[in-house]
Parts: C-alpha cells; sequence; structure tokens
C-alpha cells in the first residue's frame, strides 16, 4: 500500500504546535463520588457512542458474571481468583488512579480479582492463556484483572475474549525491575458484545514490556491502554491490530507517560476497516514529563480502507515538557487499497480478490510478527482472513 | 504460434487539465519468434502503449483494436490478460509490504498455470529463477520489491518472465539505469526467453545500449504517440547516430 502521511512530524514540530490545554494529566480518585457519567462532550469520550455501552460507563448495574473464565497454569504460575482481602490489596497495584467512572466503580464496587501471578526471576517458556467466554450480550458486568511479573521475570499472558458480553473492565499490569513480558488482548467477540476497558500497565527499571490488543469482533469495543514507568530504563512497544466490519465501532487509545528518564516506547496500531458504517479510532497520547531526559518515543497509525461507507479516525498527540529528548515522532496514515499495487498483481495473472487479499495480509503481516506469540499467529491470520471472507473475498463488494 | 496485434490504436488519459490524447493510431503486428524493438524519446507515449496492452485502468481506449491470436485483449480484465499469455516487465515496479517474493511468485504462478506448481520442483525452480537474475535465494523471503534498488527491482522482473513463461513479453524500458553487469543479466535472461522459439518480445527503450546484447528483428521510432518509422536492426544503428531529433521536428 501506498500511504500518504498526513503528518509525520518531529520533536520540533511537535513543539512548534504549542501548548494545548492537556486532558493526559488528571489526578484521579478512588472514590466513586468524585467522578461523573461522561455526556459525551469529553474530550476523552467524543468518540464514543455512548448510546450503544449500555451504561457501562455511567450506572449500569455491574451483575453477578454470566462469562466463563478458564485459563491453563505453565509451572510457577499463579492464576487464580481472588477476593476480600487479597483483592482490596491488588487494587490499585499498576498506580491506577481512576479519571473515570467506571474505573472508580470497578476497584471500589467489584469483589473479585482475576490474578496472574508470576514470581520474581520465573521464566516462563508457555503462554498463559485466559480465555474469558461470554454468554449473555445484555448482561451489564465487571472485572478486575492483574497481572503481576515479578523481577527479572519472563512470560506471555494472553487474555482472550470471545462470545457475548456487556464487560466494563480494569486490567492492572505491574512488571518488575528487569522483567520481560507480553501481554496480549484478543477482542475476537461476536457481533453482539460491548466491551469497554482499561489496561494500566507500570514498568520497572530497565524491564521491557510488550502489549498487544487485537480487536476483531463487538457492536463497540474500546480500550484504553496505558503505560507509566515505576523507574528509568523501561521500555514499552505498543502494539494493535483491528479490523472493523459494518456498523462495528472500534476505539483504541493509548497514553504512553514518560515519566521517567531514558525509558523508551514504540507504538504500532494498523487498522482495516470494511462495509457501511464501520468505525475505528485510533487516539495515541504521548507525553514527555519534564523530568523525562532521554527518552526516544514513536508512534505510528496506519488504516487500509476496503469499501466504502467507513469512518476512520486516527489522533496521534505528543506533548513534551523537556527539550532533553533522544528521539520522539509520531506517523498516521489512511488510505485506500492502491491502485498500482492490485494493478501490479494482477498483470501477473493473479485475480482482483487474491490481489486484495494479498495485499491487506501484507499490510498486517509484519505486524503479526512482531506480536511473536506463535500460539495465537495461526489464530490470527486465520481470523483476517475470515474477515476478509465477509466482505473482500465475498460477494458484498 | 501467437499474434499480437495492435491497430490503429487511440489512448486518452485524464489529467489535472482535462484529457489527454497520448496514443494517435499505433499500429504493430508482434509474431512468435520475434523481436520488436520500440524506440523513442521520454514523453513520447511508449509506457502508455505498454501499459495500455496490460489493461492499466488509467489508460482509456478510445479507438482501434489489440488482439491476441485473434481474440480482443480490451475486453479482458488485468489478470485475464495475464493469463492469457501477456506479461509487462513494468518500467517502474511497484512495493507491496508484506507480501514475500515467495508468496507472491507462488500465486501468480497458481493463478497463470490454473494449478498449484508441484512442490517437489517449485522452489527450485524460483531459486534457479532468482539465481539466474543474479538475485539470492534469500531474496524471496523479502517484501515484493520493497527496498529493493534499481537494479534488483528489474531483475526480478526478469525472473518473473522466466518463470510464468508467457507467450508475449513486453519490457518497459527494463534497461533503465541499470550498470553494465545488469544489463547483461536482464539481456541474457531476455534471450533465453525469446530463444524458446515460439515467443514474442516487445523491447521499449530510450537507448540503443541494450540493443549490443538483444537483436531486434525490427526497430519502430516512437515519437508524439505515433510510430514515426519502422526498419531492421540498421535503423537502430543509425539512430545511435543520429538520435531522435529529426523525427521529433517532423512530428511538430
Ligand atoms: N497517468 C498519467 N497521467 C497524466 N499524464 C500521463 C500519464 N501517463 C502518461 N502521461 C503523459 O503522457 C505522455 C506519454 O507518457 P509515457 O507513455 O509515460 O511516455 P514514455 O514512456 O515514452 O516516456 C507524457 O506527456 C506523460 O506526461
Ligand atoms: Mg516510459
Amino acid at each position: 500500500m501506498t500511504v500518504t502521511d498526513i503528518a509525520r512530524d518531529s520533536v520540533a514540530s511537535a513543539l512548534e504546535q504549542g501548548k494545548v490545554e492537556s486532558h493526559l494529566h488528571p489526578s484521579g480518585s478512588y472514590d466513586v463520588a468524585d467522578h461523573t457519567a461522561p455526556t459525551g462532550r469529553e474530550e476523552v469520550w467524543r468518540f464514543t457512542p455512548l448510546k450503544r455501552l449500555k451504561g457501562l460507563a455511567s450506572d449500569a448495574v455491574f451483575n453477578a458474571s454470566t462469562t466463563e473464565i478458564t485459563w491453563n497454569t505453565p509451572d510457577g504460575v499463579r492464576v487464580e481468583t481472588v477476593v476480600g482481602e487479597e483483592a482490596r490489596g491488588l487494587r490499585g497495584l499498576s498506580g491506577y488512579k481512576p479519571s473515570t467512572l467506571f474505573g472508580a466503580r470497578i476497584l471500589a464496587d467489584v469483589p473479585e480479582t482475576l490474578l496472574v501471578d508470576v514470581p520474581d526471576e520465573a521464566e516462563v517458556a508457555e503462554p498463559v492463556i485466559v480465555n474469558l467466554v461470554g454468554s449473555d450480550a445484555d448482561n451489564t458486568e465487571a472485572g478486575h484483572v492483574v497481572l503481576r511479573f515479578g523481577k527479572f521475570s519472563k512470560a506471555v499472558v494472553v487474555l482472550r475474549h470471545t462470545g457475548s458480553a456487556a464487560l466494563a473492565q480494569v486490567v492492572e499490569i505491574s512488571v518488575g525491575d528487569g522483567a520481560q513480558i507480553s501481554v496480549v488482548s484478543l477482542q475476537d467477540w461476536a457481533d453482539d458484545a460491548t466491551h469497554l476497558t482499561q489496561t494500566e500497565a507500570l514498568v520497572g527499571r530497565d524491564a521491557s514490556y510488550k502489549h498487544t490488543a487485537i480487536s476483531f469482533g463487538g457492536d463497540l469495543v474500546r480500550m484504553d491502554a496505558n503505560v507509566r514507568y515505576a523507574a528509568p530504563g523501561g521500555s514499552a512497544e505498543m502494539l494493535g491490530l483491528y479490523f472493523a466490519d459494518a456498523g462495528q465501532h472500534i476505539e483504541h487509545r493509548l497514553f504512553v507517560d514518560h515519566n521517567e528518564p531514558k525509558t523508551k516506547s514504540n507504538a504500532v496500531y494498523k487498522g482495516a476497516l470494511q462495509g457501511k458504517g464501520a468505525h475505528t479510532v485510533w487516539i495515541g497520547n504521548v507525553l514527555i514529563r519534564k523530568a523525562a531526559e532521554g527518552i526516544t518515543t514513536f508512534e505510528e497509525n496506519r488504516n487500509l480502507i476496503l469499501t466504502d461507507g467507513t469512518l476512520c479516525e486516527s489522533v496521534p498527540n505528543l506533548e513534551i515538557e523537556t527539550g532533553e529528548i533522544e528521539g520522539a515522532g509520531h506517523a498516521s496514515a489512511t488510505a485506500r487499497f492502491d491502485d498500482e499495487q492490485l494493478f501490479y498483481l494482477r498483470s501477473r495473472g493473479i485475480s482482483e480478490k487474491e490481489a486484495q487479499r494479498l495485499v491487506v495480509h501484507g499490510f498486517f503481516n509484519d505486524l503479526i510478527r512482531k506480536i511473536d506469540v506463535p500460539a495465537i499467529e495461526e489464530q490470527l491470520v486465520k481470523t483476517v482472513e475470515d474477515e476478509l471472507a465477509k466482505n473482500v473475498i465475498g460477494k458484498n463488494i | 504460434m501467437s499474434i499480437l496485434q495492435i491497430t490503429d490504436l487511440h489512448v486518452t488519459v485524464d489529467t489535472d487539465d482535462g484529457t489527454k490524447q497520448i496514443l494517435k493510431g499505433v499500429t504493430l503486428t508482434i509474431k512468435d519468434g520475434e523481436t520488436h524493438a520500440i524506440m523513442g524519446p521520454n514523453g513520447s507515449g511508449k509506457s502508455t502503449l505498454a501499459y495500455t496492452i496490460a489493461g492499466h485502468p488509467k489508460y482509456t481506449v478510445t479507438g482501434g483494436t489489440i488482439t491476441l491470436d485473434g481474440v480482443d485483449v480490451l475486453e479482458m480484465s488485468v489478470d485475464e490478460r495475464a493469463r492469457a499469455g501477456l506479461f509487462l516487465a513494468m518500467q517502474y515496479p511497484v512495493e507491496i509490504p508484506g507480501v514475500s517474493v515467495a508468496n507472491f511468485l507462488r500465486t501468480a504462478k497458481t493463478a497463470i498455470d490454473g494449478e498449484a506448481p508441484k512442490l517437489r520442483t517449485w522452489v527450485k525452480d524460483v531459486n534457479a529463477a532468482l539465481g539466474a537474475a543474479d538475485l539470492d535465494p534469500t531474496f524471496s523471503q523479502r517484501s515484493v520489491n520493497e527496498g529493493f534498488s534499481g537494479g534488483e527491482k528489474k531483475r526480478h522482473e526478469i525472473a518473473q518472465l522466466g518463470l510464468l513463461n508467457p507467450k508475449v513479453a513486453v519490457l518497459d524500458e527494463t534497461d533503465s539505469g541499470l550498470d553494465i553487469d545488469a544489463l547483461k543479466v536482464v539481456s541474457e535472461g531476455v534471450n533465453r526467453f525469446a530463444a524458446n522459439g515460439d515467443k514474442a518480445v516487445l523491447l521499449i527503450t530510450h537507448y540503443t545500449r541494450i540493443l549490443r546484447y538483444i537483436k531486434p528483428d525490427f526497430v519502430h521510432v516512437f515519437v508524439n504517440g505515433r510510430i514515426a518509422e519502422q526498419g531492421g536492426a540498421e535503423l537502430a544503428d543509425q539512430l545511435e547516430a543520429t538520435g531522435y531529433d529529426k523525427y521529433v521536428k517532423a512530428a511538430v
């Protein structure tokens, strides 16, 4: 795909943009009474169709869960639903202090926490796969998940969401010093699911944290994936892949808070849209605080529009409070199928549909390789295939 | 037996300043076993002719015909033309990020032959075709044309020519931008293809240099959307000495 970069900015031009009233560092509060339900006029809610959220962001009753949760437990890993004192002790483990009503409600009201606990120095080769299978699209419910990775541990955790649910969720991730961690959140919901989720990660000294968000299914999926650093030297790789069909709203917001020196972040999100009313939102917020000298950050969002009638928003946003930066930049591009690419492939005898399929696979391929979790890679490729079959290869074009 | 017949071809392209007539009546017959060279200055419409034969959507045929063995080529889609035996080595091969050369070649071969190539011999065939174009076997793991040097792109086109084995090869300035070693590799590839006997070659070039390695049976001087003169290989030698000036002036 030949893409036209609508924004490829250097530090200099980002600084030129001048100071905008920042929504990037609200103070947050654990007290539910300090929060109000969103109206849709707030900067952080303006793209989200609140009416389709089933009240998850406001006053929905958090019912008993009808989502079945199962997991494997590789040697040395503890996975358990904990309650009471232990559950309460885990609230805010990632330093998360809610700036939304639903976040505060989940921390205050949800009695249990799903805990994945990887001890210090544990090296877990096999991925921990947590399957969350929803069974009722109208049952509003909420979940609190904590992934705790000890110092110098190495592990991969996959949260795989399937089925139907209306789920509000907070996922807190604590990455110990020197740990090397990969977390994948797969939203492969049925068409009628609603998922409002907030992931908050705290990255330890010299630790490396990879977070991959993959969203295919659901009527509405909104994920906020945030990263902060507990100490200097940490690095975060934020990957995302989404595919919106007719009528779907898929929203990914990231916020990387470079609050410590010598930290790194790299974000790559790629999306494809097809069908009437397919709507995707990507907001990439990066804040480089005054103390965060010597950091590097780059973020990139690319979207491929497969049919007419879709709506794609892509907003990179870099706020810089120090001049002492190693490197910072962002790129955002949204493009249709490139006629020249299709012509080239077809001039070799490849049919139009097959050519489109190749181009889309190519578009996602390097990202799928970066995820580097063989256990889900094959399924991912197949899911992309299935998505394409719905439209591009199917008869709807 | 194959004959590509182009008769009184008129082609326009839509530009920002409206529709522009580029080809103004091109007539050309190319039979198997023949190599035709089309030579002309920049902007004379050579690529337009090549793209129109291949069916690029940007070009509109406003008059004339193209047939391959009597069958109307203009009625065919781009991929149907390729499957019918037409091949275009492009002046500017297109990058396809994330699609490996191996995957691309396999998909193309399967489409052209109507069946998947035999697993047992395919990898060997690919490596041989790449090797003949002076490309390393590791090349097949790279994305199509992405990050290729100018010469690698052209040699990759020639490797495809060898693998896909069409009836008619149109080569659009495959020689431009090549150093002498790469030019020899490309020429050998074209000669190997032509040596099959039942193949036709339409070699589009700006310079006479490549004609030291590929001997044309016919040379056509292309100016301002038309063939201005035709002759044998000797016409190329004459162009080498005099350039296109006289034809360009005559065409104005
Ligand atoms: N896609 C296009 N859009 C606009 N103008 C074009 C396009 N293709 C060709 N032209 C114009 O048509 C003329 C012939 O171009 P081309 O066929 O590329 O010539 P050549 O290959 O002989 O250099 C030129 O004036 C060129 O600018
Ligand atoms: Mg040209």
